[in-house]
Formats: structure tokens, C-alpha cells, sequence
């Protein structure tokens, strides 16, 4: 099942000040594939999924979704296809409206997409999902701020799955979040694209979050691709010097006698 | 037999806001003159309560109800305010989480360098300016003429870090308190920003207090780690031993919730209601 889902070539996107911040990044997704976009800030990461999603314009390269040609595509044409595109953002605080219960929250997108045809079906529906997402039926008539930050997160991907997408962008969903509350809500999303078939592009700085649920993984760098492969490949034998300098960077739960001290994962300084 | 630099003592703290919830329980941890200690937990778990408690910057909203934090023996909680401001001013350093905010936008890297030189040490503008400038060399700024010369916005999140650094240590502080100083940075940096802090700390045999929730950089950086969960202390020793031999078993489950790039068949383990259980349980919560 190797069919691919998106096929972005020669993506370049310049802001208006005519700064260009992607140049050329080639990017391909299958049906059923989780990719890793990794890189530090300025990388390019975010804009690139943003431009996926048409969230900005390119202003080189053609995006393929599902064999159909996106680039340039009308809003008014784009909209059908909106639902089987979807995005979990970093900050749910920032992407859930706080006036409006969990339930309004899950609810309306069903509705406005025509999935659920009556109330029952909806409320039917989001109870489901709330119950996959390991969220109590309390929750439904809170506000997100009378949420902890793990169970807004998974609202947050509660409202994306139940459009029942094909294509799920998510941009560092954990970066905010404790590492007991990151272990949940990643091995939910996991189990999630699993059931659903789901691809999924997965915008990260954390390599090791990379590593633990992508398959595939793109490392950025200056708004081009620095190296693309298989994760089990790619971290065990990374082909490009920043790769192996993104890795040696990070400090490992183990002590590591002269880490520190090496040149190791440290460009030159400021 | 000399007091150790910094002792904590049972100390507990109340939110007034929150009908007295507790927010530290009976935490007592030592530290050593140039000893370096990790100070960790998730959040909700008090770590920068301590921080802020030692740095004398507590919210109206916590109340301390009992225990002493003693500075070279003698209590920060029962000394007269005035001294208190003191002690602290002249001994007990902060590193803040962001950079970005924790500098004065309006105002230049010099005169935010040289104001505690000018009135802590009754340095001269000159001489403040001079020992200003080592400072930022010692930090490796390679222009420290231009850096003094720039506000804020100026310069990047990491050079931003490094005059935080050199102003952490201007006083020749006996304590620096570092409030997760590298959650805001890329990872490349982070690793500049904690090799730097370790030089500086050797450099001056000033005692750090790194409080930070990832465990990988307590290992490369400190000598000591305490674990706190909801205020109280669950597990504290050499950070080799802790690490390597885990004796708590929430300690055990923190290490495995982590991913490791390194072990792609571990980490991401939830840690088990029962351990959350076992740890409300053991420190009375309901």
C-alpha cells in the first residue's frame, strides 16, 4: 500500500518582504505514513506544513493531493477538500475557543461538514471519540480552560480525527506538554493513525519524539531539505553532518562522561 | 564542622488562593559550596517554588507555614527584610527561563549589566563598564564592545542568554538559581548555554541549582538530582546512582515516558495510573 497521498516538488514560498524562506523542498507522503519534519527555528518546518495545507501560498512548485493538482487551487474548490485535511496545532489554548464548551467544539465541525445528520448521530459520535481519546463525558460541557494541557491536546486531535481525515498536520502538539503527559498523547496519536489509516506529517524540534513515532523523517535546515529517509536509517546512520550534529546535541538520561565537553553537536559559537 | 551553603529544612508552603492547597510538603534537600544540583519534576511539582522562595520572589498567593531555609546557617525566613534583600542581592543569583522577557527592552545591555556593579559593589560607571566588558568576553560574546552598546532585540536568543549568564555571576555570587535556562533555546544552543553555565560555575566554585524536567540535561550537567512530584520530595541522590539505579517506582516510570532517539523500543511508556496512584497515596492525597 505504497499509494502516494501527497506529492509536493519544488516547493518555494517567499513572505511579503521577499524574503524567501523555502527554497525547493521536495516532500512525498503515502496513505497510511507518518513523516517526521524536523529542524530548528528558522528552519522552515512550519511554513512548509503550512504550504502543504495551502495555509500559504507557494510561490514556486506544484502540491498533489490524492493525484489532484492543489497549488493554485480556489478557496471555493479547496473547501471540499478541507475536511480530509486537518491540523492539530501546538497551543490548544490558542486553538480551541475558549467561549465554547468541549461539546460545541466537537460538534460543530461535524455538523458544518454535513457528517452527522442529527443531533443524536453527533452527540453519538463525539461521544465515541471522546472515549477513544480517553477523555471523561464530563468534559463535554467544560471549557477548555477548565482543562489540563493533555486533555486539551486531545481534544484537539478528538476534533481532527472525527472528520475523519486522510491527512492530519501536527505541529509541535507536545512541545508544551510533561513527558508523562507527551508519552500519552503520542502513543494516542499512534494508535489513532493506526485505526484510521491516517497520513501524517509531524512537525517537531525533538528529535527523539521524531524517532518514536514517525516512520519516515525530513530534516530541515535553512529552508531546504538537509537529509530524508527512514527514521531507523537515518538516526542510526545519518548520511549529513547536521543530522549527526542535531543528534549529538541532544543530552541523553544517562550520564555520559565528556559530553559536555565535546565539539560534538555544538556549530561554532556565537 | 561548617554549615553547608544552603539548607533546606521541611519546608512547607500553601497556596492562600486555593483554600491553603499544599504546595510544598515538608521538602528538605542540602546543597554544597560549587555543588551542582538538579532540581526536577513536572509541573505542579514546586520546583520553581523553591527556586522562587530562595530567590525571595515568592507570590503573595504562597505562604510559607513552616520550615527554614538556612544560607550558610543562617534562616532566610525569619531574617529581617531589609538583610534578607541583602543576602540575596549580593549572594543568590537567577538565570530566567526566557530570555527574551527577562531583559529590559528599553534599556542597553550596559546600563542593565552595570547597575547592580554601580550599586551593589559602589563600582564607578567606568569601572562598572570595564568589568562589564570581561564579563561578556568571559561568556564569549566576541564583540562585547557592540553587545553593550544593543538593546535587547538586537541580538538572538542565545547571545541574550549569554548576558543573563554574565550578569547571573557579575556579583561573584555564592548560589545561581537556573530556571529552566535552556526550554527556550534550539538544541545546538542548549548545549553552548549549559557547557557555558558548568564553565562559569567551575570558574567562580559557585553552587547551581539547574531546575529543569528533562532528565538528560541533569545527567550531563549535574552532581546531585532531587525528584519532587506535587511539592514533595520522592527521590533524591548522586544523579549517577539515581539514573542508573532508580529506586522509586515513579522515578523508574519518568525515565521510561521519555523518547530516546538513541532506543526506538523504549521510552513513550505512559506512566502507569497505579505509580500515580501509589504516589497520591503515599503523600495523602485522596
Amino acid at each position: 500500500m505504497n499509494e502516494t497521498l501527497i506529492d509536493a516538488t519544488g516547493i518555494e514560498v517567499t513572505y511579503g518582504n521577499g524574503i524567501k524562506v523555502l527554497h525547493g523542498v521536495d516532500v512525498s507522503i503515502c496513505r497510511g505514513e507518518t513523516v517526521g519534519i524536523v529542524g530548528e527555528s528558522g528552519s522552515g518546518k512550519t511554513t512548509l506544513g503550512r504550504a502543504l495545507l495551502r495555509l500559504v501560498d507557494v510561490s514556486a512548485g506544484s502540491i498533489r493531493f490524492d493525484g489532484r493538482d492543489i497549488t493554485r487551487l480556489p478557496e471555493g474548490e479547496m473547501r471540499p477538500l478541507r475536511r480530509r485535511i486537518q491540523m492539530i496545532f501546538q497551543d490548544p489554548m490558542a486553538s480551541l475557543n475558549p467561549r465554547h464548551t468541549i461539546r460545541r467544539i466537537l460538534s460543530e465541525p461535524l455538523k458544518l461538514h454535513g457528517l452527522a445528520k442529527t443531533a443524536a448521530e453527533t452527540e453519538a459520535r463525539v461521544a465515541k471519540m471522546l472515549e477513544r481519546v480517553s477523555l471523561p463525558a464530563v468534559c463535554l460541557d467544560r471549557n477548555p480552560h477548565e482543562l489540563s494541557g493533555g486533555q486539551r491536546q486531545r481534544v484537539g486531535i478528538a476534533r481532527a480525527a472525527l472528520l475523519e481525515p486522510d491527512f492530519v498536520l501536527a505541529d509541535e502538539i507536545v512541545s508544551g506538554l510533561d513527558v508523562s503527559t507527551q508519552a500519552q498523547v503520542l502513543k494516542l496519536l499512534k494508535g489513532l493513525s493506526a485505526d484510521l489509516g491516517l497520513s501524517m506529517a509531524f512537525i517537531s524540534h525533538d528529535l527523539s519524539v521524531i524517532r518514536a513515532v514517525c516512520d519516515r523523517v525530513y530534516v530541515m535546515r535553512f529552508g531546504k531539505i538537509e537529509e530524508e529517509g527512514a527514521c531507523a536509517e537515518v538516526f542510526a546512520n545519518p548520511r549529513s553532518a547536521y543530522t549527526r550534529l542535531l543528534l549529538d546535541a541532544i543530552p541523553l538520561p544517562e550520564i555520559t562522561p565528556g559530553w559536555l565537553d565535546s565539539k560534538a553537536g555544538v556549530e561554532d559559537a556565537a | 564542622m561548617t554549615a553547608p551553603l544552603l539548607s533546606i529544612e521541611n519546608l512547607n508552603a500553601i497556596s492562600t488562593r486555593e483554600n491553603g492547597a499544599p504546595i510544598l510538603r515538608d521538602v528538605s534537600l542540602t546543597l554544597e559550596r560549587g555543588e551542582v544540583l538538579g532540581l526536577v519534576g513536572e509541573s505542579g511539582a514546586g520546583k520553581s517554588t523553591i527556586a522562587k522562595a530562595l530567590l525571595g520572589i515568592l507570590p503573595r498567593t504562597v505562604q510559607v507555614t513552616g520550615g527554614a531555609i538556612r544560607f550558610e546557617g543562617r534562616d532566610l525566613m525569619t531574617m529581617p527584610s531589609r538583610a534578607l534583600r541583602d543576602l540575596i542581592g549580593t549572594h543568590i543569583a537567577l538565570i530566567p527561563q526566557d530570555p527574551q522577557t527577562a531583559l529590559n527592552p528599553g534599556r542597553r545591555i550596559e546600563a542593565q549589566l552595570t547597575d547592580a556593579l554601580r550599586l551593589r559593589r559602589g563600582l564607578s560607571s567606568k569601572e562598572a563598564r570595564a568589568r562589564a566588558l570581561k564579563l561578556l568576553q568571559e561568556v564569549h560574546i566576541r564583540d562585547p564592545e557592540r553587545v553593550l552598546r544593543a538593546y535587547p532585540h538586537e541580538l538572538s536568543g542565545g547571545m541574550r542568554q549569554r548576558v543573563l549568564i554574565a550578569s547571573a555571576f557579575a556579583l561573584e555570587p555564592k548560589l545561581v538559581v537556573a530556571d529552566e535556562p535552556t526550554t527556550a533555546l534550539d538544541v545546538t544552543v542548549q548545549k553552548q548555554i549549559l557547557r557555558l553555565i558548568r564553565d562559569m560555575q567551575r570558574t567562580h566554585g559557585t553552587a547551581v541549582i539547574f531546575v529543569t524536567h528533562d532528565l538528560g540535561v541533569v545527567a550531563q550537567t549535574c552532581d546531585s538530582v532531587t525528584l519532587l512530584y506535587a511539592g514533595k520530595v520522592i527521590e533524591a541522590g548522586r544523579t549517577a546512582d539515581v539514573l542508573t539505579a532508580p529506586r522509586h517506582a515513579y522515578t523508574k516510570a519518568l525515565l521510561a515516558a521519555g523518547p530516546r532517539y538513541d532506543r526506538p523500543d523504549s521510552g513513550l511508556e505512559p506512566v502507569p495510573p497505579s505509580v500515580f496512584e501509589a504516589l497520591r497515596a503515599e503523600i495523602g492525597l485522596g
